[in-house]
């Protein structure tokens, strides 16, 4: 009798930690080459898929019918197939594209360019550039507002957000922020922007309408030097609650109160952390953890991980399916 | 060396701390407003500079060693400064190794120069410390790796981007006592920087654990460098040289005047590593490093210079891009305030080293890790895990606060 109502407890603790709806997730290995496919309801790879060099910033089309996938080594932007998982095609993204975003109406793509100091716009349908915008040192981080009216660049080396105007495509504003940002990740509600600096050890939060800094979260973590705390990757959940923060080699995921800017909790995931995704149905976070080359899924009502997952060599990016 | 002090970890421990932004004052630099008036910022670079013989041809140093890394940082800095409505300059002046520095530098003041970037013999650097102290001019020293720069002639106007001899032989003998190789053989040259070097060796053995089981000084009786048939006759020399040294893990090798340290891997009596100024060799940069975004700095020096970038070009490119970070920060070009900023709490400089760096506020030396590279690849970089400190494990390298001799002045 005891040994049943055990069974039964375990088999209800899996059956609420499970994901409830089967999503996709692409996964961009840096290391091997690879993008691994993930069933999000079984946590199981579905196919791995060879791609171009040093696959990093992966994204996908509103429609689900078409990853994007940064091929930084072979300077230039992958499209995939999600049907058949075949490259049909690619989008002239400039040298060395390292993360991207595609606007809300899903028919531009801003790329940053990390060797030439460039913000490349490019039509994905007629695969063309629309213009190439001259921004800071080593531009990486890419987000773009809800309305799509403003997008926000962040260069590495110059320590800045650039915040450019998606129909002038002019540099409108520059918020100074700590160093090395790597991510810039827009509220939902289109109010804040969120800027990771990995070497300074800090997230910015921007006020949209200011443009200027309003609060500088800051991190430690128990037994951690301060300087394996590196934020990276953000998400800010559809409800604007709460945001998760990949703290790199600390191994850990911050969630952060976004009213108290208060971090909640600290989630243990794998080894050096670096970007992560929800499932659409939010019930669910993926991390890449990029030496244990792994992925970890968190569930969000508890924010404890759920399970991890093997995928390739340096997993890098993941994005998944919005059906 | 290793122990962790808890209680003091948990004073950085400031969750949540509502550090009000230094950026309210900064967020509003627009590239949109062309009425602003662009801000030129000077920066000198003062060189000793004569051709040189090295033992190995792939060892010459380029013409534009250390010029160029400052060159490219006065790109990065220009880049920025679009927004910040700056525009950096470089302006180089050559000496000879033993040449007047004063006369120089004077010139250099005269011209404008606040920063200067400062390529220079321990000799030459002193020579000129005081007069910029007394200017208000700011040193950036990248060349000298002496200790007594940052020790006993420490001044309040010099800040070091280079290493220390110590804290290269820190790391090094870290990361053999890591690899449980503590037994080791010193030899070292008959030149005062190689016996500077060698110190730098004995006293990290101390430090660390390693036990140097026997000494040999390889005298420069003038040998020229470059010779036809030469080959043949270092061979034997060299294992000759090594032929009477009890049981050791590892050869160090002190030899930075290159008289015959290159020569020393693959030619000992017994076959063991060899580590110091040749074979695994401690240093700043290694023109293979690409961890920590370091690939994209190698990618833009070699399309800017067309040639690897080494450690001095390191040093040269972080000491602009510091004052190109202090100025942007304090949003002006007064010296007052960027030496200010720069020993303060605020400043740290990102250099593609994993972590960022900063200025001990002793003696001015910048915190930094130190890579541990052959001719193709690093091999590590220290401080190894393990040897923990209760201020920055970068401080287990070199002369830590306790026992520095430096006052400031």
């Amino acid at each position: 009798m005891q040994k049943r109502a055990c069974a039964f407890a375990i088999l209800a603790a899996a059956l609420t930690a499970g994901p409830a709806s089967a999503y996709t997730a692409y996964v961009s290995n840096e290391k091997d080459n690879t993008m691994t496919v993930v069933d999000t309801a079984t946590m199981q790879v579905v196919k791995t898929v060879e791609v171009g060099q040093r696959p990093r910033g992966i994204t996908i089309s509103h429609d689900g019918k078409f990853v994007y996938l940064c091929a930084s080594d072979d300077d230039t932007v992958q499209i995939i197939d999600t049907a058949t998982l075949e490259i049909v095609g690619t989008l002239p993204s400039g040298p060395d594209p390292e993360l991207f975003v595609l606007s809300p109406d899903g028919k531009t793509l801003y790329v940053a360019n990390e060797d030439d100091n460039l913000v490349t716009a490019i039509d994905v349908e007629s695969k063309q550039v629309l213009a190439e915008i001259p921004v800071g040192v080593e531009p990486e981080g890419m987000g773009v507002s809800p309305d799509g009216k403003t997008m926000v660049n962040t260069s590495e080396t110059t320590s800045m957000a650039h915040f450019i105007d998606t129909g002038t495509h002019e540099v409108t504003d520059n918020v100074l922020v700590d160093t090395r940002p790597r991510f810039a990740d827009f509220k939902p509600d289109g109010s804040q922007v969120w800027v990771s600096a990995e070497v300074g050890g800090t997230v910015s939060v921007i006020d949209n309408a200011k443009r200027e800094v309003v609060k500088k979260i800051q991190f430690a973590i128990q037994g951690l030097r301060a300087e394996t705390i590196q934020p990276v990757g953000i998400a800010i959940s559809a409800d604007g609650k709460k945001a998760y923060v990949a703290l790199g080699p600390a191994n850990h995921v911050a969630v952060i109160n976004t009213d108290t800017y208060e971090v909640e909790k600290y989630i243990l995931v794998g080894q050096r952390v670096w970007h992560l995704a929800f499932t659409p149905d939010q019930k669910t976070l993926i991390t890449t953890n990029g030496n244990s080359n792994d992925i970890t899924f968190i569930d969000t009502a508890t924010d404890e991980p759920v399970q991890s997952l093997t995928v390739g060599q340096q997993p890098w990016g993941v994005v998944i399916s919005p059906k | 060396m290793t122990s962790a002090v808890p209680g003091t970890l948990a004073a950085f421990l400031c969750f949540f701390s509502l550090t009000v932004n230094v950026s309210d004052a900064t967020g509003q630099e627009t590239a949109a407003k062309p009425e602003k008036k662009t801000t030129e910022i000077k920066i000198g670079y003062l060189r000793a500079y004569a051709p040189q013989l090295t033992l190995s041809m792939l060892d010459l140093p380029p013409r534009d060693e250390g010029v160029a890394g400052a060159e490219v940082a006065i790109g990065d800095n220009n880049t920025t400064g679009k927004f910040t409505n700056q525009k950096f300059t470089l302006d180089v002046t050559e000496i000879k190794p033993d040449g007047d520095a004063v006369q120089a530098f004077e010139g250099m003041i005269a011209k404008g120069d606040r920063y200067v970037v400062a390529d220079l013999s321990a000799k030459q650097l002193l020579s000129i410390a005081d007069i910029a102290r007394d200017k208000g001019v700011l040193i950036f020293n990248v060349g000298a790796t002496d200790d007594s720069l940052r020790e006993e002639d420490c001044r309040v106007n010099v800040f070091h981007i280079a290493p220390t001899r110590s804290m290269l032989a820190d790391a090094l003998a870290q990361y053999l006592m890591v690899k449980k190789w503590p037994n080791w053989v010193l030899l070292y040259g008959s030149h005062e920087q190689d016996h500077l070097y060698a110190d730098a060796l004995r006293r990290a053995a101390t430090r660390f654990g390693g036990q140097i089981v026997a000494e040999k000084e390889f005298k420069d009786t003038g040998t020229a460098r470059r010779t036809d048939t030469g080959a043949t006759q270092i061979q034997q020399q060299i294992s000759v040289f090594t032929q009477d040294l009890p049981e050791h893990d590892v050869v160090l090798v002190a030899d930075e005047s290159e008289v015959f340290g290159t020569y020393v891997p693959y030619r000992t009596w017994t076959p063991r590593l060899v580590a110091g100024t040749a074979g695994l060799v401690a240093s700043s940069w290694h023109p293979a490093s690409e961890q920590w975004g370091g690939i994209q700095m190698q990618s833009r020096f070699l399309k800017t210079t067309s040639r690897r970038m080494l450690s001095k070009d390191m040093s040269a490119w972080t000491a602009v891009r510091a004052v190109g970070e202090a100025t942007t920060r304090t949003k002006g070009d007064d010296a007052k305030k960027i030496s200010d900023y720069m020993r303060s709490d605020d400043f740290s400089v990102a250099a593609f080293k994993g972590q960022k760096l900063t200025f001990r506020k002793w003696n001015l030396q910048l915190r930094q890790p130190i890579l541990l590279g052959d001719t193709k690849s690093v091999v590590s970089t220290s401080p190894q895990e393990g040897y923990l400190h209760q201020v920055s494990e970068l401080d287990t390298l070199g002369v830590d606060q306790p026992e520095t001799k430096c006052a400031l002045k």
